[in-house]
């Protein structure tokens, strides 16, 4: 025996040669940077004077199978707080069950419902989504988070599976960025216009939004989720049938181009 | 050599519990490896699932979860529902999805709840649904199965919904085939039916299990 | 106690020759001096409620909670060694943590008993450690509603499952109490510290068995029990300190939490009064226990 634990009840160096450990190496290194599977699309999201206002439709596709139309991706976290999950399911999924442990613990001493703002929460989901990207395996979401900050003013901010954070008066993911953006920002332009906005006229705004979306993003539907974030705390309304859509105008359309029957 | 479950599975809630199925073929390649495979696997008394993907990675999460859900009888002296089978599946799935293959669906029943039914598909997410259909064949009877789904069926109506599912999908999906296994999970236990091509799915039919 | 000085008391993991560890004795003793903690189990909740003592004028009124709490519907009270019971809290929430990792629901409270139970049991075989210098007690509401995987989505079918059993109800209030030897049991009503004598006994009156005794009720008498417990330190100041755990259509929703400032005034406004008028009969009940 000699004193080096580790060789105990081994073959004797010396006598077998050193163990050959090739075997335990693949000899390429780890791999596990994913791709997402099952996916829910854009978010939507809007501030207003006294609040924000946020949306997302309750589909879950796998690529381009329409598979669970039941998935509820506006999660409130306290009454100061709602999050809109953009991405992959199961990691939707995850984050909401790391969530949930934070706020165990968070409320150990405290019985206060919201002890952490949305501002708190969006700082502490970068933390962890930067964190995932660093070791190579994001959380493959974009998250936009709404609420109250800790002056109890509207916030709004984003951060995706690179732990990028950005903040602006609307924020949408995925397609919305490219298709409701625009029309936010009409109403928008900066946090003055968001600090006179009404409440009816934010969640007029996110309704055309997901109008929108649900006419050009192909990986959408017509029923989603919308909250509406003030001091009064979160009304969030899980099953909204899109309404007062146009597709009469179908009937005009003849051929394309030149033909009138 | 892979062997893949290339296959059609699915469970459904009726008025007294629920019903799992599934085709009973086996592929490597184009090669039927298995032509009676039985797809259904119980993981505690009346905690099943369905299991697709790599025959070899789904049986090795059953094995596990089966070993975690007879601790969890042993340990808090009571049987484990279904949620806990559904939430041990869901870690394994999500924990090692770059690893594995599998897309499972998980039903059972249970006094406090009844039966219930959890899909969990490629990336380890979990979802609770009325019914679910998942493996290869069930693209093909997505249509099939909206139209003539209806809450609340008899055993009857349950056991000819899935044999005319799971038809269709032996049907028209090359990697699905031979026979319709089931089993049906009420509170007076388990019971398995078998349904055989060469009759056209009408029988043998149903034998208790012990 | 015999053989006390012989050697036999200085080890946990040496028996005396007459079968006892008297490390763990020693440990409750570390208890009875600890002030009074009770819990009452009523029909659609459980108390918990302290009888805290004043160590310092200079210690701000309010602050220095002793009651914790565990995951969201569970509630933790000691008597004893203060950093004892902190140490105890925090591995009953890493075990309801654990719990939580694996399962993706909350703990039952009688498995948070059982484990909690090993964990202080183990702590009296090993000469390496000393035993728990305290009583714990845990009160907790299992969910009576459908619990969902943490993290599910979905919901299943809009008529509810098929084949339920009708009318059975699930869940519930659960009490339970841990000793520094690691035994626990369920209970009605559990008291111990300084005062648990009194306390039990005026538990005990309470007929808890009938399960009639609802949360408000439990609440009053939760404080006046405390009272009642302290005559016998008069001299020292307290705070009385009082946590719930009520069912989902109950004020706190499943959840244990503090019980809030003005029912708790409330509660020892009506338990001054009622020890005011029943002095007599209360002193009557003392020696009927000294004669057991």
């Amino acid at each position: 025996m000699n004193h080096f634990p580790e060789a105990w009840g081994r073959p004797r160096d010396d006598v077998y040669g050193a163990y050959n450990g090739a075997h335990l190496a693949s000899g390429m290194p780890n791999q596990h940077t994913q791709s997402p599977i099952v996916t829910g699309t854009s978010v939507v999201g809007i501030k207003f004077k006294d609040g924000v206002v946020i949306a997302a439709d309750n589909l879950a596709s796998y690529g381009s199978l329409a598979r669970f139309t039941d998935v509820k991706r506006l999660h409130r976290f306290n009454s100061k707080s709602v999050l809109g999950f953009g991405g992959d399911v199961s990691d939707m999924q995850y984050l909401d069950r790391l969530l949930t442990s934070l706020d165990i613990r968070e409320n150990y001493h405290s019985a206060d419902d919201a002890a952490l703002s949305a501002k708190n929460l969006h700082t502490y989901l970068s933390k962890v989504m930067y964190k995932r990207r660093s070791d190579f395996n994001p959380l493959w979401n974009h998250i936009l988070v709404a609420g109250l900050d800790t002056e109890e003013k509207p916030f709004l901010a984003s951060v995706d599976l690179l732990g990028t954070t950005f903040s602006s008066p609307s924020l949408a993911t995925g397609y919305g960025a490219h298709l409701a953006q625009p029309i936010m920002r009409k109403l928008v332009p900066d946090e003055e216009a968001a600090a006179r906005l009404g409440k009816e006229e934010a969640i007029q705004a996110i309704k055309d939004c997901m109008k929108v979306l649900f006419y050009r993003d192909a990986r959408s539907m017509d029923r989603y989720s919308i909250a509406v974030i003030t001091k009064e705390g979160v009304d969030l309304n899980e099953d909204v049938k899109l309404e007062n859509q146009s597709w009469a105008f179908a009937d005009r359309i003849r051929g394309y181009g030149t033909q009138v029957n | 050599m892979m062997f893949s479950l290339g296959t059609s599975i699915m469970a459904i809630n009726f008025r007294d519990g629920v019903i799992l199925g599934a085709d009973s073929r086996t592929t490597t390649g184009a090669y039927i490896a298995n032509r009676v495979t039985d797809k259904l696997t119980q993981v505690a008394d009346t905690i099943w699932c369905c299991r697709s993907g790599s025959a070899a990675d789904t049986q090795a999460v059953a094995d596990i979860v089966q070993y975690h859900l007879n601790m969890y009888a042993i340990t808090n002296n009571a049987p484990p529902n279904t949620q806990t089978a559904a939430a041990i599946f869901q870690e394994l799935c999500y924990d090692n999805k770059d690893a594995l293959s599998a897309g499972i669906i998980i039903a059972g029943f249970d006094h406090r709840h009844g039966g219930q039914v959890y899909s969990i598909p490629l990336g380890g997410s979990l979802h609770k649904q009325s019914y679910a259909i998942a493996g290869s064949g069930s693209t093909y009877i997505y249509g099939y199965c909206d139209a003539n789904w209806k809450e609340g069926m008899t055993e009857e109506e349950g056991i000819n919904f899935v044999k005319g599912a799971l038809g269709e999908a032996i049907k028209w999906d090359g990697s699905s085939g031979g026979v319709i296994r089931m089993v049906v999970l009420t509170a007076k236990g388990a019971v398995r039916h078998l349904y055989l091509p060469d009759n056209g799915y009408t029988g043998p039919g149903s034998k208790p299990i012990s | 106690m015999t053989s006390i000085g012989t050697g036999y008391d200085l080890s946990n993991s040496v028996f005396s020759p007459d079968g006892r560890n008297f490390q763990v004795e020693y440990a409750v003793k570390a208890v009875e001096n600890g002030g009074t903690a009770i819990g009452i189990r009523c029909k659609d909740g459980v108390v918990l409620a302290l009888e805290k003592l004043v160590a310092s004028k200079l210690v701000k009124p309010g602050a220095n909670k002793r009651i914790a709490t565990v995951d969201r519907n569970m509630g933790v009270v000691s008597a004893g060694l203060l950093p004892d019971g902190r140490h105890f809290v925090a591995r009953a929430r890493d075990e309801a943590a654990s719990w939580r990792r694996l399962y993706k629901a909350p703990i039952p409270t009688a498995a948070l008993a059982d484990r909690m139970g090993s964990y202080v049991q183990a702590h009296t075989l090993y000469s390496s450690v000393r035993p728990f210098g305290v009583t714990a007690i845990l009160a907790g509401w299992d969910s009576e509603a459908e619990v969902p995987v943490d993290g599910q989505v979905g919901y299943g079918p809009a008529s509810g499952a098929g084949g339920k059993k009708e009318g059975a109800t699930h869940g519930g209030p659960f009490l339970y109490m841990i000793e520094p030897s690691g035994m626990y049991w369920g209970y009605y009503g559990a008291a111990t510290g300084k005062g648990r004598q009194a306390a039990k006994s005026e538990l005990e009156k309470l007929n808890l068995a009938a399960g009639n005794l609802t949360l408000e009720q439990g609440v009053k008498e939760a404080a006046r029990i405390i009272y009642v417990a302290h005559e016998d330190s008069k001299d020292k100041e307290f705070e009385l300190e009082m946590t719930w755990v009520s069912s989902l259509k109950g004020p706190t929703k499943g959840r244990h939490e503090e019980v809030p400032r003005e029912v708790r005034e409330e509660a020892e406004k009506w338990a001054k009064k009622s020890l005011e008028s029943n002095g007599e009969e209360d002193e009557e009940d003392e020696e009927d226990k000294m004669e057991e």
